[in-house]
């Protein structure tokens, strides 16, 4: 029975959660806490910060921690499935109607309007993340928060990847091996 | 190349339309494209920390610059599909690029791929979560890795601008223009954004619908 609620539970998450994880975080928050009780406000912040630390979607992160603890491994199963059954049917859906129409005029004209907010999006997400990493965030956005090991890591590595096209995978664990060596030796 | 072959064989024809995706690619040869879709999905779900758009950059490296399994357009449009649907980011493009390389079986392992990853490190991190998010030395670690995903997403959004300005279509520069102020400074939600851009994509269509150009 638990794990039949904790499908549906995550069921709805994954529905509604349009937009990605910002979208996703007040829904897990109803549903867990609010809701059912699985977590406490507290147990939530600490999903929070682990699926903040850790890859992956938060949705999914979430469908994790809460599963496990409420129903073992099934639960952990049952909630991740659950958070990804609508985007099987939907996207799915989606991916045959692109596959089908996108030679049409009209939709070619979307598409192509689409694409250039896309690259707007990304550029938005990369500029806060490099804000996040240099200085904090963008409200700390001023000289004396400036945090110059982030942001040495942050220009090299940029330098790195405009120059030499190098693995973006390798680039990301040498900035965490850079951020380490830098830290332990007392310089971030 | 893909529709024609599928224009021959006719439309209604479905079972046509997956044997299309697989013949899609010729430097395909024999290799087991669902597993390479696995694992590739295994090892960037592994590492990319962060929003969705972080996971769709390094798959449109990976599948766009290096494997060209997928062109560059398609990756974007698909890059709207996954942000416009619901459900996980990182899932949906992984959905969509599952299926255009792969059919039935490229989606399911490349979903696959993409949840085991943050399933077995939360599972494992859920046991001393309290050690791990106190420990310095972590710490340490995640921050210099956020410098290294910044580069890596100023990185591709870069390539991508100067590509959207290379069109020298203005519309479409202003659509970026305005759609990077709504979302970085405003902070407007997503949803409303790709709406907005396929608003001004459907305009531009009937117009030139009514003069008789192409787009």
């Amino acid at each position: 029975m638990m794990i039949m609620k904790l499908f549906l539970s995550f069921l709805q998450i994954g529905l509604f959660s349009i937009g990605g994880g910002y979208a996703a975080i007040p829904l897990i928050q109803e549903q867990t806490v609010t809701v059912h009780g699985w977590l406490t406000a507290d147990q939530f912040m600490d999903l929070a910060t682990i699926a903040e630390m850790t890859p992956g979607p938060i949705a999914i992160n979430g469908a994790t921690f809460v599963g496990l603890k409420v129903g073992g491994l099934a639960g952990a199963a049952a909630a991740t499935f659950g958070c990804i059954f609508p985007s099987l049917l939907i996207v799915s859906l989606l991916a045959w109607v692109y596959r089908k129409y996108r030679e049409l005029p009209m939709l070619q004209s979307v598409l192509s309007a689409l694409r250039p907010a896309v690259v707007a999006l990304i550029s938005a997400a990369g500029v806060n993340m490099a804000l996040q990493a240099c200085f904090g965030g963008r409200a700390l956005l001023a000289p004396e928060n400036a945090r110059w090991a982030g942001i040495g890591l942050f220009v090299v590595a940029l330098a790195v990847l405009r120059r030499f096209k190098l693995n973006p995978i390798l680039v990301m664990i040498l900035c965490g091996a850079g951020g380490l060596l830098l830290g332990v030796l007392g310089l971030a | 190349m893909g529709m024609k072959t599928q224009k021959k064989t006719g439309p209604e024809e479905e079972q046509a339309g997956e044997k299309r995706t697989q013949g899609d690619e010729p430097k395909s040869g024999g290799e087991n494209k669902p597993l390479r879709l696995f694992l590739t999905m295994l090892y960037i779900s592994a590492f990319t920390f962060g929003g969705g758009f972080v996971i769709v950059t390094f798959m449109k490296r990976k599948f766009v610059d290096e494997l060209h399994w997928i062109d560059e357009k398609e990756m974007l449009d698909m890059t709207a599909l996954a942000q416009s649907a619901p459900g996980p980011i990182a899932v949906n493009a992984a959905i969509l690029t599952g299926w255009k390389v792969g059919g039935p079986a490229g989606m399911a392992a490349a979903v696959l791929g993409t949840v085991i990853p943050p399933v077995a490190i939360l599972s494992v991190i859920s046991v001393f979560y309290q050690a791990f998010a106190a420990n310095p030395y972590v710490a340490m670690v995640l921050r210099g890795m956020q410098s290294g995903v910044a580069a890596v997403i100023l990185d591709v959004a870069l390539s991508l601008g100067s590509k959207v300005l290379q069109t020298k279509q203005w519309i479409h520069t202003a659509v970026m223009v305005l759609a990077f102020i709504a979302s970085f400074f405003f902070g407007v939600n997503v949803v409303w954004i790709i709406l907005a851009a396929a608003v001004t994509g459907i305009i531009l269509g009937l117009r030139s619908g009514k003069e008789g150009k192409q787009v």
